[in-house]
């Protein structure tokens, strides 16, 4: 929160990454610092994606480079990333649909990483893991009773497959949350129940990049918004600052009266 | 014609329910209930030696076991981890080559060569498939045909390991009878370890690899360590039949990277029923001995067989055991719609 006071978590500079002819981004830079929560808005093709896939590993960038905690990151393998407890949420949800819900978390559970850490609530310990699974999924929303966590995965509303998104990083331990689009494709009162968890999350020291369209409910929970368009960093501020920038409304709208529409949004 | 239209509904027969989980200990009844499939599985399996009339059809029994552990290793692979393997000749050529060198160059008797082929077999099959991990679906399909065809020819080419005259001269079995149970024990401990094994949490690592492997590196683990050690459980079952082999005809040589031992567990596992591992080991059960009946008809043999291979494909593609496995748990009745 307090940016003189913190290091920053994690760091982006100047990375560049082009697909053959295509630039997804060039020369971006931000800082997240510990307890923030920073919104990360853009139109569609903005690079929004590709700069999860960047810090994560998914793809290597082209140029600049990724720092966790002062450690250079860039270009390391997902697991490793993901070992460090940089984790992040798909936007087109990849659970296991084969398994049970619970079952979806023993995986994440069996990482070296949780066996360090003990899991989201284990003190370094780690039990039975399917116990503990159900006990995540319960506590991020799951009803236990109506034994939704024992339903398999390709019966599962959005939803569900959202919150079971999280919940495989919180298995982790996680410093980070990369959220891509965690509000998409949900129901108002679907996200209307998300958003305390995410602020939750945030009580609990956990550091949050969420990616979103949806820029009511990003904003209540954002405390630093950044803006992207056509694979670059237009601009950075709170969310009020951001709202009012003459640049964002150009690149959303293109147009001037705006203001309703993203009112409305 | 009638316009009455029915549907064929299952139910759960009401002994199945009540063996579900803890209650299957209150009664005698569902006790044998979930353990008499099992039962008649190994018993049938152990009395085989016995029932058999003579040499020949002792010797079937075998080549049926070496056949089953393939297809297992064939089903495991495929079905639990999703790498489609043509491996089962590199596998069994491997193995069966690791044995002979080591009977007949360093005179270590079978009772040591065919555990040692196992590990050391699952090792090399392990560390030169290792490159082709990252592949998927029929792209790993493809490479892992090649590796036994490779192997022949450097065999062939360079002359090693006696060439294309093989080794000669490997030690049998004690006796015949060591022998059958070598192998029915082999596909016994297979079978039951590797259905344990895939409902650990450990196994459901290599489901998820199946599923879904961006997110599974993304919950921070090593899919390319899973992928190797899912091929080395694998290639060291495949590896320990092929020694079994070298041992029973007392060679080895380069008709064991024939790619007879990659199709048949194949056609096996498509007769007895995908992911279920009991059923490519039935499979086996009925491909191998029809197959040795056939051999009367010469040529047209293949015929035959290849039309019960169209057959089961046509009108049982899930598979004897599913099919089996339905009629023993549920039970089905025409219903009015």
């Amino acid at each position: 929160m307090n940016q003189d006071m913190a290091e920053p978590i994690l760091q982006m500079d100047k990375t560049s990454k082009s697909f053959g002819g295509v630039q997804a981004l060039r020369d971006v830079s931000f800082d997240v610092f510990p307890g923030d929560v920073l919104g990360i808005i853009g139109p569609n093709g903005s690079g929004k994606t590709t700069i999860v896939n960047c810090i994560t590993g998914f793809v290597k960038p082209t140029s600049g480079r990724v720092y966790f905690k002062g450690e250079d990151i860039t270009g390391r393998q997902p697991h490793k990333v993901a070992d460090l407890g940089v984790t992040r949420t798909f936007q087109i949800m990849r659970p296991y649909y084969s398994l049970p819900a619970y079952k979806n978390l023993v995986i994440p559970l069996f990482s070296p990483r949780a066996k360090r850490t003990g899991g989201w609530r284990g003190g370094g310990r780690l039990g039975n893991r399917q116990t503990i699974a159900i006990d995540i999924l319960e506590e991020i929303g799951f009803e236990r009773d109506s034994y939704i966590p024992f339903k398999k995965t390709s019966t599962l509303p959005t939803g569900y497959l959202k919150r079971l998104e999280l919940a495989r990083c919180l298995a982790l331990k996680p410093e980070i949350i990369i959220c891509d689009e965690v509000f998409s494709g949900l129901s108002m009162s679907e996200i209307a129940s998300m958003v305390p968890l995410i602020q939750r999350l945030q009580d609990e020291g956990i550091t949050i990049v969420m990616i979103e369209h949806r820029l009511r409910e990003l904003f209540q929970v954002a405390n630093r918004v950044m803006v992207l368009n056509f694979g670059q960093k237009l601009t950075e501020g709170t969310p009020t600052e951001v709202m009012a920038d003459e640049k964002v409304k150009e690149a959303y709208f293109g147009s001037e009266e705006v203001e309703e529409v993203m009112i409305y949004a | 014609m009638s316009t009455q239209k029915l549907r064929k509904e299952r139910i759960d027969r009401g002994i199945k329910v009540r063996s579900d989980g803890l209650y299957a200990l209150m009664s005698l009844r569902e006790l044998s209930y979930l353990t008499l499939p099992r039962f008649v599985l190994i018993a049938g399996m152990l009395s085989l030696p016995f029932l058999m009339p003579d040499m020949y059809w002792q010797r079937v029994i075998s080549i049926v076991c070496i056949y089953a552990i393939l297809a297992l290793s064939f089903d495991f692979l495929a079905h639990y981890v999703g790498l489609v393997s043509l491996g089962g000749a590199f596998f069994i050529g491997t193995g069966g080559y690791v044995a002979g060198i080591l009977n007949s160059y360093y005179g270590i008797p079978p009772v040591l060569t065919v555990p040692l082929a196992a590990i050391i077999g699952g090792a090399i099959c392990t560390l030169m498939l290792l490159p082709c991990l990252p592949l998927k679906g029929v792209y790993f399909a493809i490479v892992t045909l090649m590796y036994p065809l490779f192997m022949a020819r450097i065999i062939e080419a360079f002359d090693l390991f006696g060439g294309t005259d093989g080794l000669a001269g490997i030690d049998s079995f004690s006796s015949a009878f060591a022998e059958q149970y070598l192998v029915i024990c082999t596909v016994l401990i297979f079978l039951f370890g590797l259905r344990r094994f895939v409902t650990t949490d450990m196994g459901l690592i290599f489901t998820a690899v199946m599923d879904n492997d961006q997110a599974v590196k993304a919950s921070g683990i090593n899919i390319t360590k899973y992928k190797a050690l899912a091929v080395f459980i694998a290639s060291s079952a495949g590896c320990m039949a092929g020694a079994c082999l070298t041992h029973i005809y007392m060679w080895s040589g380069i008709s064991q990277f024939a790619l007879d031992f990659s199709i048949l567990p194949i056609a096996a596992t498509v007769i007895g029923g995908a992911g279920t591992l009991a059923g490519p080991v039935l499979g086996c059960f009925i491909l191998v001995p029809v197959s040795e009946l056939l051999r009367d008809f010469g040529t047209l043999r293949i015929v035959f067989y290849a039309s019960v291979l169209v057959g089961f494909i046509l009108f049982r593609s899930d598979g004897i055991m599913v099919f089996m496995q339905r009629k023993y748990e549920q039970f089905e009745r025409w219903t009015k719609i």
